[in-house]
Parts: C-alpha cells; sequence; structure tokens
C-alpha cells in the first residue's frame, strides 16, 4: 500500500528554484526556525524525542537520544552529516542539491536545541554541484539574519561552516568524519566513548546528525512531534527517502511513508520502481546499503520499516534498494561489494585490511573461472574471523563497523547462490557470461 | 612554479579563520591548491604546512588518505566512471572498457595530451542516472557507449567548460562572511587578518584534541 501522506523533506525539490533562498521563503523556508526560537531549547528537544525520529544515516539511532547524550559543557558543537558514500545511497545528494535551505534551517534548530554556537556541514567533496548550492545557501542565510548573530532577531546565534570532504567513504563513520574535520586522515576513534556527544570534535562534546535527520526538523517544529510520529508505525516514525536502484525500470528517490509501503511496493508499483527491468523475474534485493544483507523475493512483502527488516535478519540502514533480477551474476555483485569495502577499508584493523583483500581476491578467482569448491569454506571462514558467527547483527572485531559490513554480501551470496558459486567453480567460467569483465584487475 | 598564489594565500588566510583549530582547514587548502594547478604540487604542499603550523610530511600523509587530491599530475578532466554496484548492474564495466579504448589509457592514466585521465570510482550517489560518470566531480549519467564519445568530444571543443571547470576547481561559490555570532566585529570585519584567533572565542582552543584518548 502506497498511503497518501505528503512529502516532508522533499516536499519543494521538484520547484523551480528550490536551492535558492528566494525559492525556499516563497514555500514556507525558515518558518520553523521561526517557531524553534520562539520556544525553549528544551521544549524544541521534547517534540524531537515525541517525533521518534530515527536517525536517517545507517545506523538508524533516535535523533533525539544521541542529543539527550551531550556531556555538559561551555562548548558544543553540532555536524551534519553529508558525506554521503555508502553505494547506492543518493538521497542527500538529492537534498543538499535541491533543498540546502532546508538543511541550514534544520541545522539551526538543531544547534539551538542542544546550544551549540557552531555548526559543521560536512559535505562529500565529490559533491560539486552540491558544495556550491550548500556554500551560497550558506551565504545567503547570513544575509537573510538565518545565520550569524541574534538569529531572526532572537538571543541565538551560531556560525555554520560548509566544509568539503576529499572522497573517503570512512569519513561517513562519525568518528572519522570529526578526525577529517580536524584535519586528519580519517581514521575511526577507538571506543568508548561510543558517541561523539562525550568527547567529540577537538575533545568537545559534538552531535553529528544526518542530512536528512535535520531536513526534518523543520517540519517537525511546525507540526509537532506527535503529528510525525503519527506517520509511519512503531518506531519507524515519519517518512523516509529510500534511493531504488539496480534492475528496475524507473531507478529514483522516493519518499514514503515509512512501514506502510512494502519492498513489492517500492520495486514494482507503476508510481514508484515501476518493476524489474524488460519485465525479469527478480532474483535479490538489497534492503538498505551495500553493508545490509540481502534478501530474495520471498522478502518482499516487508514493510519499509526498520524493525521488521531488522528481525528478519538485515537492515533498512541507509534506505537504499538495490534490485538484482535473473540476469544478474551474484558471485560478480558480491565481489564488486566486496571491492568496495577492501578499497575503503581505512587499514587500522586487521580484520578488515587484510580480510576484505583475501575477500575481494578469492571471489575475484571464482567469478573468472579459477575458483576452487573449497574456495567457498574459505570465504565463509574470512568472514567469520572479521565478524564471528557470521549473524546478524554482526559481532565486531574491529573499531568500526565496516569490517563486520564486509560479511553481509559474501554471505549472502554463498548462503543464497550456492549452486550458482559451484556453477563458476565446475564450468570454469561466469555462466552469465565474460561481459564487462569485472575481475580483469 | 607550484606556489600558492598571492591570491590563494588571501583566500586561505580567511579558510583558516573559519574553524576553531587552523589544521582543520587542511582539506580545504588542499582543494584550493588543487584549484590552483590541478593537483597537489610538492611546493604547495609545503605552502599548506607553513600556513597551518605542521610539516609536509603531515599534509602529504593526510593528503595521501583521499582520492580526491592528487599528489601526482592529472590531465585537465578528470573522468571517473562508477563502477559500484548500481552502476555495474547498468553496464558499467562495458561503459569503462569503451572508455578505455576510445581514450587510448587504462584506469590510472592520463592521454598523452594531457586532456583526460581516466578513473574507476567508487558509488559516486548517482545511482539513479547509472551507469554515472563525473568530469572533474560534474556528473554525467546515464551514459552508454554513444553518449561517452560525444561527452569527451564536447570536453575537447570546450563547450561543456561553464558546466565543467578545469580539474581541481571544486566550489566556484566563494563564502561571503567570515564568522560573526560570537564576535564583536561587524560582518566581514577582520577574519583574515586574525587567523587562528577566531577559535579564541568559541572555546575550542589548542589542547581540546588532546583530551581524547
Amino acid at each position: 500500500m502506497i498511503t497518501d501522506a505528503a512529502p516532508i523533506v522533499t516536499r519543494r525539490v521538484r520547484q523551480e528554484g528550490s536551492h535558492t533562498l528566494q525559492g525556499y521563503l516563497s514555500t514556507g523556508g525558515y518558518e520553523g526556525l521561526r517557531a524553534a526560537l520562539s520556544m525553549a531549547p528544551e521544549a524544541v528537544r521534547e517534540e524531537v524525542d515525541k517525533a521518534s525520529l530515527l536517525g536517517r544515516g545507517g545506523a538508524g539511532f533516535p535523533a533525539g537520544r544521541k542529543w539527550s547524550m551531550l556531556r555538559k559543557s561551555p562548548t558544543t558543537y553540532l555536524v551534519v552529516n553529508g558525506d554521503e558514500s555508502e553505494p547506492a545511497t543518493f538521497k542527500d545528494r538529492l537534498l543538499i542539491e535541491h533543498d540546502p535551505h532546508q538543511i541550514i534551517e534544520g541545522a539551526v534548530i538543531a544547534a539551538y536545541a542542544i546550544g551549540a554556537r557552531q555548526a559543521f556541514v560536512f559535505c562529500r567533496g565529490e559533491f560539486a554541484l552540491g558544495l556550491e548550492r550548500l556554500q551560497q545557501a550558506c551565504n545567503d542565510a547570513y544575509a537573510y539574519g538565518a545565520l550569524g548573530p541574534r538569529i531572526l532577531g532572537s538571543e541565538f546565534s551560531l556560525d555554520l561552516v560548509v566544509h568539503p570532504g576529499a572522497g573517503a567513504y570512512i569519513c561517513g563513520e562519525e568518528t572519522a568524519l570529526l578526525e577529517s574535520l580536524e584535519g586528519k586522515r580519517g581514521f575511526p576513534r577507538i571506543k568508548p566513548p561510543y558517541f561523539p556527544a562525550a568527547i567529540g570534535l577537538y575533545g568537545e562534546p559534538t552531535v553529528v546528525n544526518n542530512v536528512e535527520t535535520v531536513s526534518n526538523l523543520p517540519w517537525i517544529v511546525l507540526h509537532g512531534g506527535e503529528a510525525f510520529a503519527a506517520l509511519g508505525q512503531g518506531s519507524s516514525a515519519g517518512t523516509r527517502l529510500f534511493a531504488l536502484s539496480g534492475r528496475v525500470e524507473r531507478p529514483g528517490w522516493y519518499e514514503l511513508e515509512m512501514s506502510k509501503t512494502t519492498f513489492r511496493d517500492l520495486v514494482y508499483d507503476p508510481s514508484l520502481g515501476g518493476g524489474v527491468r524488460g519485465g525479469a523475474a527478480l532474483k535479490a534485493f538489497i534492503p538498505g546499503g551495500v553493508s545490509a544483507p540481502w534478501f530474495g523475493p520471498e522478502r518482499l512483502d516487508l514493510g519499509l520499516d526498520q524493525e521488521a527488516v531488522g528481525a528478519a535478519g538485515s537492515m533498512l540502514g541507509s534506505g537504499s534498494v538495490v534490485v538484482m533480477d535473473e540476469t544478474s551474476c551474484a558471485v560478480r555483485a558480491a565481489w564488486r561489494i566486496s571491492r568496495f569495502f577492501w578499497r575503503e577499508s581505512c587499514g587500522q584493523c586487521t580484520p578488515c585490511r587484510e580480510g576484505s583483500g583475501w575477500i575481494e581476491k578469492m571471489l575475484r578467482r571464482i567469478e573468472l573461472g579459477a575458483g576452487r569448491e573449497e574456495d567457498l569454506d574459505v570465504l565463509m571462514d574470512a568472514c567469520d574471523n572479521i565478524a564471528p558467527g557470521v549473524s546478524w547483527p554482526p559481532r565486531q572485531t574491529t573499531i568500526c563497523v565496516l569490517g563486520p559490513s564486509i560479511p553481509s554480501s559474501v554471505a549472502s551470496g554463498i548462503r543464497m547462490f550456492r549452486d550458482e558459486f559451484l556453477l563458476h567453480v565446475k564450468e570454469g567460467a561466469c555462466p552469465y557470461g565474460a561481459a564487462g569483465e569485472g575481475g580483469r584487475r | 612554479m607550484g606556489h600558492l598564489g598571492e591570491e590563494q594565500l588571501e583566500r586561505a588566510r580567511r579558510l583558516i579563520a573559519l574553524y576553531p583549530e587552523r589544521r582543520s582547514a587542511l582539506i580545504p587548502l588542499c582543494h584550493l591548491a588543487q584549484a590552483q594547478h590541478g593537483w597537489l604540487t610538492p611546493e604547495a604542499i609545503e605552502d599548506i604546512a607553513g600556513l597551518l603550523g605542521i610539516t609536509p610530511a603531515e599534509v602529504q600523509g593526510t593528503a595521501s588518505f583521499y582520492d580526491m587530491l592528487h599528489t601526482e599530475p592529472v590531465g585537465r578532466h578528470v573522468v571517473a566512471v562508477c563502477t559500484n554496484i548500481a552502476c555495474m548492474l547498468a553496464g558499467a564495466y562495458e561503459l569503462l572498457e569503451h572508455a578505455e579504448a576510445h581514450l587510448g589509457v587504462h584506469v590510472g592514466q592520463t592521454t598523452e595530451d594531457g586532456e583526460f585521465t581516466l578513473e574507476e570510482s567508487e558509488c559516486l550517489a548517482g545511482c539513479d542516472i547509472a551507469p554515472c560518470a563525473q568530469v572533474n566531480h560534474r556528473f554525467f549519467g546515464p551514459l552508454d557507449e554513444a553518449g561517452f564519445d560525444a561527452l569527451v568530444a564536447e570536453l575537447r571543443a570546450g563547450t561543456l567548460s561553464e558546466v565543467v571547470p578545469p580539474h581541481g576547481v571544486l566550489c566556484r561559490v566563494e563564502r561571503a562572511v567570515g564568522l560573526l555570532a560570537h564576535r564583536q566585529e561587524g560582518p566581514g570585519d577582520g577574519a583574515a587578518e586574525e587567523g587562528g584567533a577566531g577559535g579564541e572565542g568559541l572555546g575550542g582552543g589548542p589542547g581540546g584534541g588532546g583530551a581524547r584518548p
């Protein structure tokens, strides 16, 4: 079922000039901030608590609780995480390019609620257009009075800096992001402390919130947390921006009420994915970014619901759904995903650094037809060394969750499509043909 | 010469003033240097180190961690073809092979005329336009072989120069104001001259980072 819930974060992205201050103001822009500034900060926090807003970056941690964990300190920072890099995720790019003022407004509301006096928006470096639009929006927000001293005539003052990344997936991990923002390599920090709320940027308490998370705040303040929580179901409140890609007729982003819509709706509804490309049969899908274990077609009727997907053994993660069809080679898909993790591992932890490389090499060998039957066991053993038990949620042997994300696709591929892996070994070639020789390097 | 020019040095000082600690400006300064030279020259790395009060090795060691920062020369156009899962399912490897044949270089190489460097990229967040590529971090897609050839022809002819500035130029919008919220100065006032002193008013002064275990 697709509900008629009105979009929240994408309500203006299709309008001409949605990224400009004028376009923003003409569609109710900065009204949420005005409302927030007329409330006490704790009242704003209360509304966000009532909204049950879960973080939209991937981990799905309650935003209100993240705020409440802040250590008391004269200096508190807000950092908006716009380093969107999880493969197949492209929803933050949409918001950055087409509604940058909404991000700034949300950031000011968040900073006001937590008492931060300086905010940063860490924008993925590869988003050149996004960076330009964010910087322009930042400049215009200062001129308008939505940033800087005594914002919109209130007593609240905030500076905001748009900070460009430089190309590293790991910087989406919040402690790596903070290291990068401090001008260092993006090495995730040892936990504990588990949250930057205790020790964050420059050692000070810091909240790191995703772009989509803060983009919801103006609406929540204007309409109330209860109205937000009334959308969706249970812990999966509100709407969510889903990024659909792979073998579908209509790849793209879709903002949907959480829980109410199923994966089947998302893939097959004519107003959404429009079905598998060319009417082919769906083979498997990834429900929430390449860190998530795969699902087969029997899971299509699951709702887009964080708890339900978790209970079924995967995660809604970053909200990106990738569809594979009967023409997609499972070995190749698992290989390409493991290649990504190998390239993006920061190299601090041995299980991740070494494991990702060996897994990538073995999968490539199988895909090229030079694999051995026992490779499958060795692959599962390598996965077990990275995430003992190879179960979900994964156990962790590394500083951050990049490591335990590696086994997801490898184990999914082997468990769901063991025969296909063995066929590669038996035939000494990829049964899907050598087109686009993925393993040549 | 690969040193930062006067204008770049001035912009660098303004960037540094935006951060509570100078070193935070490292990546923005690397982008600034790349905008001038197309890549991070050893001279620019020295200049950045001097501006930040750290060693060139620290700048180099940090920059080399990041895919977008090039410590060796690249072409005027860096063509990055995404081959990650969504693009792969849409034929990205076939496109990449075509790109290699069409440009006459392998991934990682630059054409003899210095116009094009070809890269195989991780997911660029353009999965709705798969298979996609970026040229100097501007998106193009979905691309088929003919589309790729047409793109290369346009880049060679210079007809896309408005959309695709030379490699290294990332954000063409300058920050208009310095930090304002907790200072006495008026808009645009003196931020550049103050350099790292901007951090004092924000309470994130020296030693803050040292508190971490």
